[in-house]
């Protein structure tokens, strides 16, 4: 008896993760089916963003690593060859600790890792580096969501630059880390030709042919209702979503035709 | 006596041996001969000129029928019978497959032998008049299955009837949910069909003619009559079927002939089609590798024999199309699966099939059902989703599950989703009883809740303000066994006299003499009954009663779990609840020496029974139409689609053999971003769903949007259809309130 209350004392507290939702049928958020932890919390306030109710840092559901490992696995007959749990947010990488333990715990169990991020957290300053360092090795693929090639206008759609982001493309390209590049494309804010042409030929520049997928969102105003409930102002107010045409000449410009790579894609460790 | 004279004839030239020339034996015929195909869909070819002249003039009749209510044409003198009709076509000299129910393409049969009474109104509902010698006939001379029934229910099943807590038996219309075995017709010809049947009949009984021998004795003779009939309705067409069939054209038109004459007689719930794809395929796999024919006249053998199905017809009264909307006839046809031995039967003939609605446009007969398993090949798979994201008309069921409960890889589904064994197997179609009801009844002491009359045991109602959770499951277990007890002797005077009065000696002509019969019965209301019991144990539940004591409405104090979230306290109550009344049924005597099945699906008449019942504690109101099938209840589900489908994964097959059905719409964006991905993404879900034991899936693919605007302007969307529970509709052949219910139906979208 003693034994075992020692052990108890001498454990360590598990980590916590702030989750907003739980999608068990997320199809569009990585490869294949794909279990979907949102998690809570972003310093990003883009302009379009459809889930401000994210935001907020330390609120929403507690949950454990194993909480949500063992909730995942009960759909892991739907996965198939190529799906897995993906972390979304919010901003993920938020929370990187939590994502660290959850990524390490999901590839002992060999379940398929997937991060979507808009990489504003990433430094490569000390303890986050390290962290990410290591989230990298037990992370299949990305998502990275590119919300404006031109850092000035980046800034004026988010509060921030992209600089750490392009950073961090590059730091996971020259470590073999697939992705997919996602890009909203809203009127009257990434709706340019110039700018899309710099970003299609950024794109082209990554290394190692990582990129397995590009793929042009059309800005939807879907998330506005969330804004009037919330009582915050709404900076897109009276901008609709793209016609066809632009989502065809964006998608033209990012070249998205030549990235194919998803369609074989197998979230097994590259030799 | 031992004899090798059926071994051989010509029109087996190039067939491998086996079992099936000593026999009949349609399995063993297929997995000698079957071609096994693991390509994709670039072989198949588009139709031909006269299959789009052919399919255009039936879209035009189609259009007209519309126009005219409904009915285009329908026959008030002539009975109808295997034989009473003239050759009746299209246009003769462009169809290469052949046969109409009628004399004319649409019009409708007089089918008296369910019930005169309901086949008067179903002609006073389109405006036709009765023939007044066929009501003198039929209700003087001739008795009809209907009089049969209503003379041995009791007043308690009456009862039980007229307050709707069972509704939907076939009590005065043809049970249907036979599968006949049409490929026998082409493999062996008619002549050796009955030769074979004339020996099962020297063999009935050992001479001591008891009530079981005797009825066989008559029913065989009926079969054999039945296939001297449509050996002479072929010949009407200029056909001798007394033989095989020598080529494919003649296979397909054997094998149809042989289905002609199951609508011709019977105008069952479901007139199901069964199984033909691998025996087309032979025969037309041969006639390929001998340069009989070409793969544009390949698929135009399939198309013409598919447009055939499309246009079955049966006239029906209002009551019947309240409950089964959009004329659906249900001829299901299952397709693919896997062998015993594990290999799959994919033929060329399965994609020539899906390839139809892409050649002759979406239509929601046949009902095209797939026999999933994980291991049918890769390229099939994608096809037959790529068909679903463009027709939302296909239906999946697990065949993995399925091959094992009922031992065979012969099956076929007969009806909506509802498994059979071709050679052997029979179902007694018995609609469904209503669970929700019966919870009400439990809280209001046998009293029917809308109507306030005692229809159940007069047992003590619940008269404290908040439902205690033991006294009501006491008192729900007496009003089950009175449900299970009522229900079933009802269903057993139904099939002693559909045997009697309306027995189907054309389907039953091909299949074996010796049947395993199971007794089928179903559950409406499993959504709510379940959420409503979770309710009481874990909400708290307040009544709220009128004047006359009876409860009319439930205050829930607490959240309480709600089946389809894959939370076990509540999935565990719905399992228990299936578990439960079939426990209770299969106490009773079950005709025929039957295997008790249930079923947890309704068709569209989730809507009527919905109509016909009082609110309930999970908060459905009075009125409201229940959740299809075995869905959860609307706005129940909150964790999305994939823990939606393992709540209804969960519910046991091994006890509802006659099927689970699961309605799934889902936006096309959802699915993924593109065609490959939303592919990608069904196959995988359809492997998920069946390797966790679900049982079968209809699924839909399109925006909430656009059925919305399909019910403004039916006109622009005259072929849209959808999946309803196990079957297909046209959507604008559905009321406004089904409509209005599709519309409202749980569509998994994501922003």
């Amino acid at each position: 008896m003693e034994n075992q209350q020692d052990a108890v004392a001498t454990k360590k507290e598990p980590l916590i993760g702030y989750v907003h939702s739980i999608e068990t049928f997320g199809s569009v958020d990585g490869p294949g089916i794909r279990y979907v932890a949102f998690l809570q919390g972003c310093h990003m306030r883009c302009q379009y963003c459809h889930n401000p109710d994210t935001w907020k840092l330390n609120v929403g559901d507690q949950m454990t690593t194993d909480e949500i490992l063992a909730d995942a696995a009960k759909y892991r007959a739907f996965w198939g060859k190529t799906g897995g749990i993906t972390v979304s947010g919010g901003e993920s990488l938020v929370q990187i600790d939590f994502i660290l333990e959850l990524f390490e715990k999901a590839k002992a169990m060999n379940i398929s890792t997937c991060l979507d991020t808009s990489g504003q957290p990433f430094t490569r300053e000390q303890p986050f580096f390290d962290k990410f360092e290591r989230l990298m090795k037990v992370t299949d693929i990305s998502l990275v969501d590119i919300k404006h090639i031109n850092s000035a206008e980046h800034k004026k759609l988010t509060q921030y630059g992209n600089e750490n982001i392009l950073d961090m493309v590059q730091y996971m390209a020259e470590h073999h880390k697939d992705m997919w590049i996602r890009h909203v494309l809203i009127p009257q804010r990434t709706d340019y030709d110039n700018y899309l042409t710099e970003l299609g030929e950024y794109i082209a520049t990554i290394p190692n042919n990582v990129v397995q997928k590009v793929e042009v969102l059309p800005y939807h105003t879907m998330g506005v209702k969330k804004y009037h409930e919330m009582k915050i102002k709404y900076r897109l107010e009276g901008i609709e979503s793209p016609t066809s045409d632009r989502v065809a000449n964006a998608e033209k410009l990012l070249h998205t035709a030549d990235y194919n790579g998803y369609k074989t894609w197998m979230p097994l460790p590259k030799l | 006596m031992i004899t090798s004279e059926t071994k051989t004839t010509p029109a087996w030239k190039g067939f491998k041996g086996g079992h099936w020339q000593e026999e009949i034996n349609i399995r063993d015929f297929i997995q000698n001969n079957y071609s096994q195909y693991n390509g994709d869909e670039s072989f198949l070819a588009g139709p031909t000129a006269a299959t789009t002249s052919l399919n255009d003039q039936v879209l035009e009749l189609k259009k007209q029928e519309r126009a005219a209510g409904g009915v285009l044409d329908a026959d008030t003198k002539v009975v109808a019978t295997i034989t009473s009709h003239g050759p009746g076509y299209i246009q003769k000299d462009l169809e290469k497959i052949v046969g109409l129910q009628t004399d004319k393409p649409l019009k409708r049969a007089f089918m008296p032998f369910g019930g005169i009474r309901m086949a008067d109104d179903a002609l006073k509902a389109y405006g036709y008049t009765p023939d007044e010698e066929n009501d003198k006939i039929f209700s003087e001379y001739r008795k009809t299955h209907n009089q049969g029934v209503f003379d041995a229910y009791t007043p308690d099943m009456r009862k039980a009837r007229h307050y709707k807590i069972v509704t939907g038996l076939p009590d005065a219309y043809a049970r249907g949910r036979i599968v006949p075995d049409l490929p026998r017709v082409a493999v062996y010809g008619i002549d050796r069909l009955m030769k074979e049947k004339a020996n099962d009949f020297a063999h009935i009984g050992d001479g001591e003619l008891t009530d079981d021998v005797i009825r066989l004795r008559e029913e065989v003779q009926d079969q054999y009559r039945a296939l001297d009939d449509i050996k002479k309705m072929a010949a009407s067409y200029g056909y001798d079927i007394s033989q095989p069939a020598t080529n494919a054209q003649e296979a397909v038109q054997w094998i149809y002939f042989a289905y002609l004459a199951a609508i011709k007689t019977q105008n069952g719930a479901a007139m199901s089609v069964g199984r033909i794809d691998t025996v087309m395929d032979i025969f037309i796999q041969r006639d390929l590798e001998n340069g009989v024919i070409d793969e544009s006249q390949a698929q135009e053998l399939i198309d013409q024999f598919v447009m055939k199905l499309r246009m079955v017809r049966f006239i029906r009264t209002e009551e019947y199309n309240s409950l089964f909307s959009g004329d659906p006839i249900w001829a299901t046809l299952s397709m693919c699966g896997l062998g015993l031995d594990g290999q799959h039967h994919v033929t060329k003939t399965a994609f020539r099939i899906l390839k139809t609605l892409d050649n002759m446009g979406a239509a929601p007969e046949p009902n095209i059902t797939i026999l999933w398993s994980e291991r049918l090949p890769e390229d099939f798979q994608r096809y037959a989703t790529e068909v679903s994201i463009n027709s939302s008309t296909i239906q999946y069921e697990n065949d993995d599950l399925m091959r094992v409960q009922w031992g065979t890889d012969y099956y076929g589904i007969a009806c909506c989703v509802s498994a059979q064994p071709v050679a052997d197997g029979l179902q007694y179609f018995g609609a469904r009883a209503n669970l929700a009801k019966a919870l009400l009844y439990a809280i209001n002491g046998g009293r029917d809740e809308i109507a306030g009359d005692q229809v159940g045991p007069a047992y003590e109602p619940i008269t404290s303000e908040y439902i205690d959770y033991d006294e009501f499951m006491r008192k729900l277990d007496k009003q089950m066994d009175w449900l299970a007890d009522v229900y079933v002797n009802s269903l057993n005077a139904i099939h002693y006299m559909h045997d009697k009065y309306y027995y189907e000696a054309a389907q039953l002509a091909l299949k074996d003499t010796d049947l395993n019969r199971t007794f089928a019965t179903g559950i409406s209301g499993l959504s709510h009954a379940t959420d409503s019991i979770s309710a009481i144990k874990y909400g708290h539940v307040k009544v709220i009663r009128n004047e006359k004591g009876i409860a009319v409405d439930f205050k829930a104090d607490n959240d309480f779990p709600r089946y389809g979230n894959n939370d076990d306290r509540a999935d565990d109550i719905a399992k228990w609840l299936v578990k439960e009344l079939y426990a209770k049924m299969n106490t009773h005597h079950l005709y025929r020496g039957a295997k008790l099945s249930t079923s947890v699906l309704t068709i569209t008449s989730n809507v009527v029974y919905g109509k016909n019942t009082g609110t309930t504690p999970n908060g459905r109101q009075k009125g409201e139409p229940f959740s299809p099938g075995a869905n959860p209840a609307y706005g129940a589900e909150k964790n999305g689609a994939l823990a939606s489908l393992l709540s209804t994964a969960k519910l046991p097959y091994r006890y509802a053999t006659d099927g689970i059905s699961n309605t799934f719409g889902v936006t096309p964006s959802t699915l993924g971003h593109d065609l490959e991905s939303r592919k990608d993404t069904l196959v995988n879900m359809l492997n998920g769903y069946m390797n966790n034991d679900g049982m079968h899936l209809n699924i839909n693919v399109f925006n909430k949007e656009t059925l919305i605007d399909a019910q403004k302007h039916p006109e622009e969307y005259p072929t849209l259809t959808v999946r309803v529970s196990g079957y297909c509709v046209y959507f604008a052949d559905l009321t406004k309130e089904q409509q209005d219910d599709v519309i409202s139906r749980t569509f998994f979208e994501q922003m």
